[in-house]
């Protein structure tokens, strides 16, 4: 058997700490430090909902483009198809009111959930039977679902009809035991995830496909199958996000979601999941997408920055992040 | 009995001088105390296991890796080396031991990569070309200088990166395994290109786990053993018993089980008339339980193709699979896993193991479905498995914890054979099972595959060493340009005959046929 103290050793085995695991939730706590100290207000329980609230679309379309990322895809298309499942879910919805009244929610929910992974399986399978670059294949559905809204919407806006918003008002701002409902939408989101990704075989399947697609290959794994499956998931996320965001803003527009699939990809980076594929991280996601609303809401909590430059400073953590990544991996 | 190590001819000075020389990683020392001098014109090797500190050793005279202490001098003047780019400039060439190439470049892009020639200030194409294609067909590579580089395979490439580190005029060459991917005739060529070398007065420093190229090669042979220096010996003066026993530190045991014998049982896997395009032409075989098959032939014959083909890896044409008698039809390695079959690739850091991933994920990676009736997955489960394989395949890890990337390649190739054999497979088809491994873990793996006959498996083993073909297998078929052209069995199964089918008109009476 093995005989520990005589085999040779080429590198002390320490239980290191792994700071790309740790990184996104010290990164988030040293953000909450900052904020009290910036202003006291900052962890009232209004301000703490109010900024978890408005990440729950970018964590829940997060969640799904961490398995699209771990597989080694990348999904661009997340935020025009969130603008597209949407709309197809008002048009359907009022379409609906004369008969069903306000169990048009209900089918409406049914349907986009349907539309949201027929819209991922449509990626899915154009990346894996087609053979074409993830990136090249949701850039050109990005513009076909943006197009789609901005046609759907005749380039107004399309709203949801008046009989609707008070049953619907729940979705966005209701809370159960006092948590608002996207949070917990996105926690169970998140719940789902994690165990499809790490405690099932799909997980580990997807896992090893992002990793290294040769040995997924001859491990005898559909790569093909895995990776669209990914995709699908996605989908249905955007959908959920769909679902919470009608509520909020009570229309589908052309600019809905606009600039979401970078929020999503940055909220992923720097959760800890490497952009080229392998093993994801999806409570470094959730973490990644509170952080990127914390800071825009510390902007404006805060003077002595212009909240202008939300986005420069987004953009200096998801450097921030690759940065610790890359120095961690090299011992 | 082994002469004493030698000692340096007095007043000459050696053109490279290495004095107590050490690499610690931490606490822990992987090279103490090495003293050794490299003259002009000599083939100097070094032998040791796996994890002697050979190629730390020479990471270090290139300037790869700095030294912890010690000195080198170069034709006496003492230097440092803090970079590779400085030693290249001091004259010293390494050869890695991996394929370090641009996979998305041309041979000659790779092969000119950051001494691009110019002529007016532009890149001067054309005399590259010249350059390159010249330099290739002197080290006997087929490969096309516009060709890229990803589309050549390994043995070739393996020239291209030879001939890249040969393309300026070094004062030391260093070889690290230079011929582990490479055929006979390959390698016949290279120690040519190497000799030549040394008459031209270069140092080269050899570094090679094949006894019988170190013997047929080298000037003088240095034996290192756990980091440290046995001594340096004439090599006129030992054998490779001798040279075995240096590396080992105890006798060598048998390398090879006894031979089972040609099997007779009703065959378990029978290939009719499998065609790969491109690489593997009308190829037919069976193999029974009992006995091991041996596949052999130059890179590039169409063995590994052969496989792929049937697994489904790679597009067939015609041909039919039978498993114990029933057709199959296999599309992907799932329904060969299905059907019975494991194939373990030669590439096992590109296709076997997930290397950033843990032991246990990846020893149950393609066992995932037989593992688990459920969707979800247990970590008892899996620990509980890799426990059983570790003791099965004497797998030597320091922690459960390590990602399989941390393991030596012995241990990463018993790791992967214990993933195979998850399956319970009823045929093994092994692709080089022992590539780049030292001499204690290839002796262990020979085991394994003899315990699995015994256990009434069938076993295919396809290899580039010719010693391992003939001392392993039972029944031997060799592939030349595609086609299976020669089989041998028992005492018919000699070194001369095999190489002879490979390269040229031997025994062409058995299956297949050349179509040529």
């Amino acid at each position: 058997m093995t005989d520990i103290a005589a085999l040779p050793q080429r590198e002390p085995f320490t239980q290191r700490i792994n700071w790309v695991d740790i990184g996104p939730f010290i990164a988030l706590a040293v953000l909450i430090i900052a904020g009290v100290i910036i202003n006291p207000d900052f962890l009232s329980p209004t301000n703490v909902a109010n900024v978890v609230t408005r990440s729950a679309f970018i964590a829940i379309i997060a969640v799904g483009a961490t398995f699209v990322i771990s597989s080694g895809g990348l999904d661009l298309s997340v935020g025009s198809m969130a603008a597209f499942v949407t709309g197809i879910m008002i048009m359907f919805m009022n379409a609906m009111v004369p008969s069903m009244g306000a169990n048009a929610i209900i089918a409406g929910m049914a349907l986009v959930l349907c539309v949201g992974a027929l819209c991922g399986l449509f990626n899915g399978l154009i990346v894996t039977v087609g053979k074409i670059e993830p990136f090249i294949v949701t850039l050109g559905t990005m513009g076909i679902f943006r197009a789609l809204i901005t046609f759907m919407s005749d380039g107004g806006n399309i709203p949801i009809d008046r009989s609707l918003r008070e049953p619907f008002r729940p979705v966005y701002y209701g809370n159960f035991i006092g948590i608002p409902i996207p949070i917990i939408v996105s926690i169970v989101v998140a719940l789902i995830g994690a165990f499809i990704l790490y405690k099932t075989k799909f997980g580990r399947r997807c896992a090893a496909v992002g990793a290294n697609e040769d040995v997924a290959r001859f491990s005898g794994i559909s790569v093909g199958r895995i990776r669209t499956m990914a995709f699908v998931i996605q989908g249905i996320c955007v959908a959920i996000a769909a679902i919470c965001y009608v509520p909020r803003l009570g229309a589908a527009t052309p600019t809905t979601g606009l600039l979401w699939e970078l929020q999503v990809i940055t909220a992923v980076v720097i959760g800890g999941t490497a952009l080229r594929g392998g093993k994801g991280r999806i409570w470094g996601t959730i973490a990644g997408a509170v952080i990127l609303e914390m800071i825009a809401n510390l902007m404006v909590l805060s003077n002595f920055i212009s909240e202008y430059l939300v986005a420069a400073v987004q953009g200096v953590i998801i450097i921030i992040a690759m940065l610790v990544q890359r120095f961690s991996k090299q011992p | 009995m082994i002469q004493e190590p030698v000692q340096s001819p007095a007043g000459a000075v050696p053109l490279m001088q290495l004095s107590e020389l050490s690499k610690a990683y931490g606490p822990v020392t992987v090279l103490s105390d090495v003293n050794l001098d490299i003259r002009a014109g000599e083939i100097h090797a070094i032998i040791g296991e796996n994890g002697a500190g050979k190629s730390t050793l020479m990471r270090v005279i290139s300037g790869h890796v700095k030294p912890t202490a010690g000195t080198i001098r170069l034709a006496g003047g003492e230097v440092t080396f803090n970079t590779p780019v400085v030693a290249e400039h001091a004259g010293i060439a390494l050869v890695h031991q991996e394929i370090l190439l641009a996979d998305g470049l041309t041979v000659v892009e790779n092969l000119f990569l950051g001494r691009e020639r110019t002529r007016n200030g532009v890149v001067d194409d054309r005399a590259m070309e010249h350059i390159a294609s010249e330099r290739l067909k002197a080290l006997g590579s087929t490969a096309s200088p516009r060709e890229l580089v990803r589309n050549l395979p390994i043995a070739q490439r393996q020239l291209v990166q030879i001939a890249r580190a040969l393309l300026e005029d070094h004062r030391v060459v260093i070889f690290d395994e230079p011929t582990a991917v490479l055929t006979t005739a390959e390698v016949d060529t290279l120690l040519g290109i190497v000799r030549g070398l040394r008459d031209r007065g270069v140092a080269v420093l050899y570094i090679s786990h094949r006894l019988n190229e170190v013997e047929a090669l080298a000037d003088r042979i240095t034996v290192l053993r756990d980091g440290k220096m046995i001594g340096t010996y004439d090599a006129a003066a030992v054998t490779q018993e001798d040279m075995a026993r240096l590396m080992v530190g105890r006798e060598l045991a048998m390398l090879y089980p006894p031979k089972r014998g040609v099997s007779l049982l009703p065959p378990v896997l029978e290939i009719q008339h499998l065609s790969v395009p491109g690489f593997v032409t009308d190829a037919s075989l069976v193999a029974r339980p009992g006995e091991v098959l041996g596949l052999g032939g130059m890179i590039g014959a169409g063995r590994t193709e052969l496989f792929e083909g049937l697994l489904g890896l790679r597009s067939t044409k015609v041909g039919q699979v039978r498993v114990n008698g029933k057709p199959v039809r296999i599309h992907s390695v799932a329904d060969g896993v299905d059907a019975g079959i494991g194939y373990l690739t030669e590439d096992r850091k590109g296709k076997g193991l997930l290397l950033r991933e843990r032991l246990a994920p990846n020893l149950v990676l393609t066992a995932l479905s037989r593992l688990y009736r459920k969707p979800y997955i247990e970590q008892k489960v899996e620990a509980r498995e890799l426990d059983r394989a570790i003791g099965e395949y004497d797998i030597r890890v320091r922690s459960r914890r390590l990602e399989a990337g941390q393991l030596s390649g012995g241990n990463q190739q018993k790791l992967l054979l214990a993933k195979i054999m998850m399956l319970d497979p009823q045929v093994v088809i092994i692709d080089e099972p022992t590539r780049g491994i030292d001499i204690g873990n290839k002796s262990q793996i020979y085991s394994f595959i003899d315990a699995l006959i015994r256990a009434g498996k069938a076993c295919i083993v396809i290899s580039s060493e010719l010693q391992e073909l003939v001392g392993l297998c039972d029944r031997i078929l060799v592939m030349r340009a595609g086609s299976i052209v020669a089989e041998f069995a028992g005492d018919d199964i000699t070194e001369e005959a095999v190489v002879l089918a490979a390269t040229s008109g031997g025994p062409t009476a058995a299956a297949g046929g050349d179509s040529r």
